[in-house]
């Protein structure tokens, strides 16, 4: 029997205390200075690889961008490890912790600046292709949902053991695209919460 | 130390869709979420240290030039496993409304005074023995527009993070014997009632400060059990 804690909403004014130099416009007079725990911007002055920007917007069910969400995101560095115990391989990028949060804006924007991960280990010895986990909250949402962003244009896709249990015809959601080049590429990630082309959520 | 996750606890969780609740039917999921397996990716997660506070960032009563209006509380607890483990260095992070049940964000219309001597925020980290505390005000109720006199309970939202990305819980604390309980669809969507009152915190006589302070006790138990032999789940 379960003794966790229920999840309940974030609701929609979490953003002065979660988000609080976000892209909300939560505080018209600029009257108060709140230190940001977690940032969107993952970029640490040690972290080797790619730079890239991740963008997207967050869409509900009849298709209307949701202003009032909030995006975590969780990654490996570019060599593919995790800024954790478990993950117990030597870590060069000792500042690189590989988690960002953003708020939407008002057009249901997102935004992040990171660093493009590399392939990690997997199930059964198999190897995961660089991905990123994505956690969504929001108004609306009585628990967070999980997915992953895949990058479009990977090789190591084809034989990642967590698309592989993903309907073919629903992969393409998990895709983020890139969509410009010049310096730092910026790739799209949009969420479809549900309806057509939902995006896949994990039970995880 | 090796946590597994079973799915089984989520069982505690309100559903996606809970229709009383008038915001989920557009903003929950419509096809089955896909089983996979917790890899590296899922069982490692986000470690704070206490440089991700600040001295002073869990009393929000001392945020301003004065102190807020409202019935002062100490709000205070322990996270833990589902092993009732405490877990240490985990982040916590709260907002509320004052005492009035408006909160400092400007897309609250609510008709009720701010504070200019409150925000609203605060955030620690657990120690080593999984232990939090915060002093604040009493939040208020406030209406919302979900059905006809539509009025939340008092609650504090609670942001918590533990050993891995899949222990992060974003909840609510309310308070005990709270009148509102039976009207509310956000606290009702937790349909078994026994894991609906782990969400009401209890009041702590023991750590109310005399001539100062109330005390309520809230802990909040995470997601991560001991691996046994017997587990084979984990990947
Ligand atoms: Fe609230």
């Amino acid at each position: 029997m379960s003794e966790i804690t229920p999840s309940q909403t974030v609701g929609p004014f979490f953003a002065y205390g979660l988000t609080p130099k976000g892209r909300c416009d939560w505080d018209p007079n600029g009257s108060y200075s709140w230190k940001e725990t977690v940032g969107s911007d993952l970029v640490t002055p040690d972290a080797t690889g790619q730079k890239i920007r991740i963008e997207g917007q967050i869409f509900d069910g009849d298709g209307k961008a949701i202003n009032d969400a909030m995006i975590e995101i969780w990654q490996a560095d570019a060599q593919g490890r995790y800024a954790h115990a478990r993950d117990n391989r030597a870590l060069p990028n000792t500042q690189f912790k590989g988690f960002g949060r953003s708020a939407t804006d008002k057009a249901g924007v997102y935004a992040f600046d990171t660093i493009k991960p590399g392939a990690v280990p997997g199930p059964d010895g198999k190897t995961q292709a660089p991905h990123i986990v994505v956690c969504i909250f929001s108004r609306g949402m009585l628990r967070q949902v999980y997915t992953r962003l895949y990058f479009a244009d990977e090789a190591g896709n084809a034989a990642d053991p967590i698309l592989a249990l993903v309907p073919a015809d629903r992969r393409a959601t998990l895709m983020a695209h890139k969509v410009a080049g010049d310096g730092i590429p910026l790739y799209r990630f949009d969420v479809r919460v549900q309806g057509d082309n939902e995006t896949v959520f994990f039970d995880i | 130390m090796s946590l597994i996750y079973p799915k089984d606890s989520l069982s505690a969780y309100p559903a996606h869709l809970s229709p009383g609740y008038k915001s989920t039917v557009k903003r929950s999921p419509s096809k089955a979420l896909i089983v996979v397996p917790h890899t590296l990716s899922e069982l490692t997660g986000p470690v704070f240290g206490h440089d991700a506070i600040q001295d002073g960032d869990n009393d929000l009563t001392r945020q301003h030039k004065g102190e807020p209006l409202g019935e002062r509380i100490v709000v205070h607890g322990r996270v833990l496993d589902e092993d009732k483990r405490p877990v240490p260095n985990a982040l916590v992070e709260l907002w509320q409304a004052n005492a009035c049940g408006r909160y400092v964000h400007n897309v609250d219309q609510h008709p009720a005074p701010l504070d200019p001597n409150f925000t609203g925020a605060g955030r620690t980290v657990t120690d080593s023995d999984g232990h939090y505390k915060f002093i604040t005000v009493k939040p208020g109720a406030y209406p919302w527009g979900n059905h006809h006199n539509a009025w939340r309970p008092n609650h504090i939202h609670f942001s918590v993070f533990g050993h891995s990305f899949l222990t992060r819980l974003v909840t609510q604390m309310y308070f005990p014997g709270d009148p509102l309980f039976p009207f509310d669809p956000i606290f009702n969507s937790v349909t078994d009632e026994k894991a609906r009152l782990r969400m009401v915190s209890s009041f702590d006589l023991e750590n109310t400060v005399p001539d100062w302070a109330l005390c309520f006790r809230f802990d909040i138990v995470l997601r991560g059990r001991e691996q046994t032999p017997l587990d084979t789940d984990e990947h």
